[in-house]
């Protein structure tokens, strides 16, 4: 039997190693949605993973398909597009590999307004190593490597990449596919530094260690706790362990304070360096 | 044309080894540069960041070394040739990219400055210190392709080289330079266009549905496809099958690990290239690379003036250590001795001494950094009985 995405999945990759009741399956489902939503030539898309759980992601899509380092996915990308501006390039990485060994490139490339989508799964720990806390992981929340509690305070993603510099911003759950589905599609079409942050349960190690009976209690506290605001201070919208979950595409302005996403075109380059601006068009 | 519209700055030029290296990267066919400031390596990137906007290029300065190398390799995977720059600090940091670079088969340049290390050292002054590190500084075994200039002329000739070897290896190369060559200034003739010799890589002509990424063949290099030419392809740094998609077991790790070294070990006398003088009968030989290389030309002469028969041999290309050739030399009659001076406590001494296997008598002349070594240092240890 076939399934409707098939054309976008390998299908001699599948099984995938996800757990079941892992979340990655409904993000993965919602950003193929989207791609065929967004009418962006398969052929001219790429996607780059780090590593972790959800950097396993581009070894299933039938598209050009980058598993970097831990931690590299976002320069790797950085390359890649701005060695050929007519690629559409998507990082699908978690939230260890993006925000703690890849924070710095994240920050970056968010000032730089390179022209890529950034989507991050937010599991709130490191999955494949078996569940360790880390710089998404809720203040008190236990963890392989935070067994009396989580004594750090987490970063709020959504407000270190408005902060950073990116044009568009939005955190959806799995329990929210087809806005999900939106706000990815949405986030494909823009030009400039786009971030998705996916919250998803990882009910065999975040859940169990955090007294969730299953994957589905695990969705039913998001649908639960979620407030769409669209309009919140995003500096309110930090995540806590039972709080509420703040969702929506937050921020959606006009790319970069120059004006200009990168790459820029060679004009711009050079009006820039060199400060002539004397070409006419 | 503007000169700073051309590629190729055919004619003689009075400048620096860093420069050199910029322009031999530009001639080869380098469009995208990623780098970090770094003494004293700096040069590089800004004669980048000035040329290749004027040739459709992109220069990019990136927040640290690791993601410069990274960005490197998706450059390379966009079909464009590409290039990176640095000392000791950054290339410790780019270890981790030149294994991605490695195990995914990404051909770019990689230039390392030297200077003195351990840590922060010596920024702005000379060391070789890097070399073992450049062959082994990295996770996993593997084989590198490292080459040393002696002077501005062979940072242009040799990054031209590097860029070639890359191509047709599908790795990253190494330059390992260092300070002194790098900030010399000299004549430097860049030829023109047509009489370089410039290779790309061998892109597949397979159909899309037949194409499998790492099926090399008999020629043990695989073909390439890039990104957007439509082949979907899948590129992991985990060990991997034909088809490029992981595959963890003991056979397939096997297979990739030994063809990755082959591709450079059966071809390694096509790749190294050593330059030898006055070999013939030599009592003693001096073996150098990079600006040691140079510093021994002197005190060879003068011990050749006081009547003693020295060979001069220099390792344009330290890795792939040239082990068949140097065991030839050291069968040569009458030899007593190979001594090499460099600028670090032993290290391709001792792969001199590895191939030597006791026939001769191989002499560390060691030097800790910041400087070259002493003409007088060097012809004592010739004239030395």
């Amino acid at each position: 039997m076939n399934h409707p995405f098939d054309y976008l999945l390998r299908e001699d990759r599948i099984p995938h190693i996800w757990c079941s009741g892992c979340g990655l399956g409904i993000a993965l489902h919602s950003f193929l949605r989207a791609v065929q939503r967004s009418n962006i030539p398969v052929d001219k898309m790429a996607i780059v993973s780090g590593i972790g759980c959800t950097g396993r992601t581009a070894g299933y899509v039938k598209m050009d398909s980058f598993h970097t380092t831990h931690g590299r996915a976002i320069p790797f990308a950085t390359g890649l597009k701005l060695a050929n501006p007519n690629l559409k390039v998507v990082i699908f990485s978690g939230d260890g590999d993006l925000i703690a060994i890849g924070g710095n490139h994240f920050i970056h490339a968010a000032r730089r307004n390179v022209d890529i989508t950034v989507i991050c799964v937010n599991n709130f720990n490191y999955g494949m190593t078996g569940g360790q806390s880390g710089p998404s992981t809720p203040l008190k929340a236990r963890t392989a490597t935070s067994p009396y509690g989580n004594q750090e305070p987490p970063f709020n993603l959504a407000y270190l990449a408005a902060g950073s510099g990116a044009v568009f911003v939005s955190r959806w759950t799995v329990a929210e596919p087809r806005r999900l589905e939106a706000s990815i599609s949405k986030a494909l079409n823009k030009q400039g530094f786009s971030f998705v942050e996916i919250l998803s349960p990882c009910p065999t190690l975040y859940g169990r260690m955090n007294k969730y009976t299953s994957a589905l209690d695990m969705l039913v506290d998001y649908q639960k706790n979620t407030v769409i605001n669209e309009k919140v201070n995003l500096k309110d919208a930090q995540l806590e362990l039972g709080g509420k979950i703040i969702l929506g595409d937050f921020i959606d302005i006009q790319p970069g304070i120059a004006g200009h996403p990168m790459p820029l075109s060679e004009k711009v380059e050079l009006e820039h360096t060199n400060k002539k601006g004397t070409e006419d068009e | 044309m503007n000169e700073k519209d051309k590629s190729v700055l055919t004619g003689a030029h009075f400048i620096n080894g860093d420069v050199a290296c910029a322009e031999g990267a530009i001639a080869a066919g380098c469009r995208f540069f990623a780098g970090y400031p770094i003494t004293p390596a700096t040069e590089i990137a800004e004669r980048m960041a000035e040329r290749l906007p004027h040739l459709g290029g992109t220069y990019i300065q990136m927040e640290d070394e690791i993601a410069s190398v990274t960005a490197i390799l998706g450059a390379s995977w966009s079909g464009v040739k590409s290039m990176t720059s640095t000392s000791g600090p950054g290339f410790s940091l780019m270890m981790e990219g030149i294994g991605l670079g490695i195990m995914t088969e990404t051909p770019c340049v990689i230039v390392n400055v030297q200077r003195g290390g351990p840590s922060t050292g010596l920024p702005t002054m000379v060391a070789q210190g890097d070399m073992m590190q450049a062959r082994w500084g990295s996770h996993g075994h593997y084989e590198i392709i490292a080459l040393c200039p002696s002077s501005p002329q062979e940072m242009f000739d040799l990054t031209v080289k590097a860029f070639n070897l890359s191509e047709l290896y599908r790795l990253p190369v190494l330059i390992m330079a260092d300070e002194v060559v790098a900030h010399m200034t000299e004549k430097v003739v860049i030829p023109r266009p047509q009489s370089l010799k410039i290779i790309n890589r061998r892109k597949t002509t397979v159909s899309k549905d037949k194409y499998m990424p790492y099926a090399a063949g008999a020629r043990i290099v695989p073909p390439i496809a890039h990104a957007g030419d439509g082949y979907h392809i899948h590129i992991t740094g985990l060990t991997h099958n034909e088809m490029g998609y992981p595959q963890i077991d003991m056979e397939t790790h096997q297979r990739l690990v030994k063809r990755l070294i082959d591709k450079i070990r059966v071809n390694i006398d096509k790749i190294t290239i050593i330059e030898e003088d006055g070999m013939n009968n030599a009592e003693v030989i001096v073996c150098a690379y990079g600006i040691s290389a140079r510093t021994s030309m002197l005190p060879v002469k003068l011990a050749r003036k006081k009547g003693m028969r020295v060979g001069m041999l220099k390792l344009v290309t330290p890795w792939p250590f040239p082990e068949q050739k140097i065991r030839k030399i050291s069968r040569i009659k009458g030899l007593r001795r190979i001594i090499v001076p460099e600028i670090n406590y032993g290290q391709i001494a001792l792969e001199v001494e590895r191939c030597v296997a006791g026939r001769q008598k191989v002499i560390t002349l060691p030097h800790g950094g910041g400087g070259t070594h002493n003409v007088e240092e060097i012809l004592d240890a010739i004239l030395d009985n």
